[in-house]
């Protein structure tokens, strides 16, 4: 158990912990940017780079992003009204089963004999090898993936487009 | 505890925090944030066993999260502009208010 590790793991899920509490969703916004950094930390100490910088690139810039311009486009007034928790029941219902999932999924972590080397060795994957690999053997997948974005991105612009602008605005 | 049970454990306790907002909340968008931190929650656990498992050579784990990332990307613009689609015809943004197919 690294320092590392525990440093990165407080910063994430005291972040993450706090977007979900807070009342303010700009702040929770900004929190989950704070978060999606963390993981990339994560990647990083990891040695995953090409995948953290890609986690950066698209989760830390584009995705939220989006989200702030979400938040603000359906705001409610001019002031910021606090978004407060539906109802006490449901905050003790959700907190109850998360718990429960958790303890299923840790007691299925140290229940679960991992088949682990005794010495990791060194992460030695280039970006070299892992351009090779995604012309060579995922080509087909990099293509479907471009379509799968393509086609969401137009089905995006499609249902937030204003559908019927003859009709005068309410 | 070894590095890799730390690292599904950290995993395990993001899943449950994004679960935990996800029903907790009721603010559309909440909502879906808490869905990202749980696909997220699922790719630290490709890249810790990728890091820590018996072939780190094999980059399988990190292209598999390159194309989660790539989805997940499309599933955010499509699920916040379904939002804001919402939020043109309710004026709101609460989950409880978009019930018109409900029988």
């Amino acid at each position: 158990m690294s320092f590392a590790l525990l440093l990165i793991a407080l910063v994430l899920l005291g972040s993450a912990a706090a977007a979900m509490l807070s009342r303010n969703l700009i702040h929770s916004a900004l929190l989950l940017t704070g978060a999606w950094a963390g993981i990339a930390a994560f990647y990083l100490w990891a040695g995953a780079e090409f995948v953290a910088f890609a986690q950066v690139l698209v989760y830390v810039g584009a995705v939220s992003m989006v989200v702030l311009f979400a938040v603000l486009l359906t705001r409610q007034g001019a002031t910021a009204a606090p978004v407060e928790f539906d109802s006490y029941k449901r905050v003790v219902g959700s907190i109850i089963t998360a718990g429960g999932v958790g303890g299923v999924l840790l007691g299925a972590i140290f229940g679960t004999p991992l088949d682990v080397p005794a010495a990791p060795s060194p992460a030695a994957l280039t970006v070299r090898q892992l351009g090779l690999q995604l012309m060579g053997p995922y080509a087909a997948a990099l293509l479907i993936v471009g379509v799968i974005l393509t086609v969401a991105l137009l089905g995006a612009i499609v249902i937030a487009a204003v559908d019927k602008p003859e009709d005068p605005a309410p | 505890m070894s590095m890799l049970q730390a690292c599904l454990v950290l995993s395990s306790l993001l899943f449950c925090v994004g679960l935990a907002g996800a029903l907790a909340r009721s603010n559309t968008i909440l909502v879906l944030l808490g869905i990202e931190l749980m696909l997220n929650a699922a790719n630290l656990n490709f890249i810790a066993f990728w890091r820590y498992g018996p072939h780190p050579g094999a980059g399988t784990g990190v292209i598999f999260v390159l194309f989660a990332i790539a989805v997940a990307a499309a599933e955010a613009a499509v699920g916040l502009a379904l939002v804001i689609a919402v939020h043109r015809h309710r004026k709101s943004v609460r989950l409880q208010d978009a019930n018109s197919l409900k029988g």
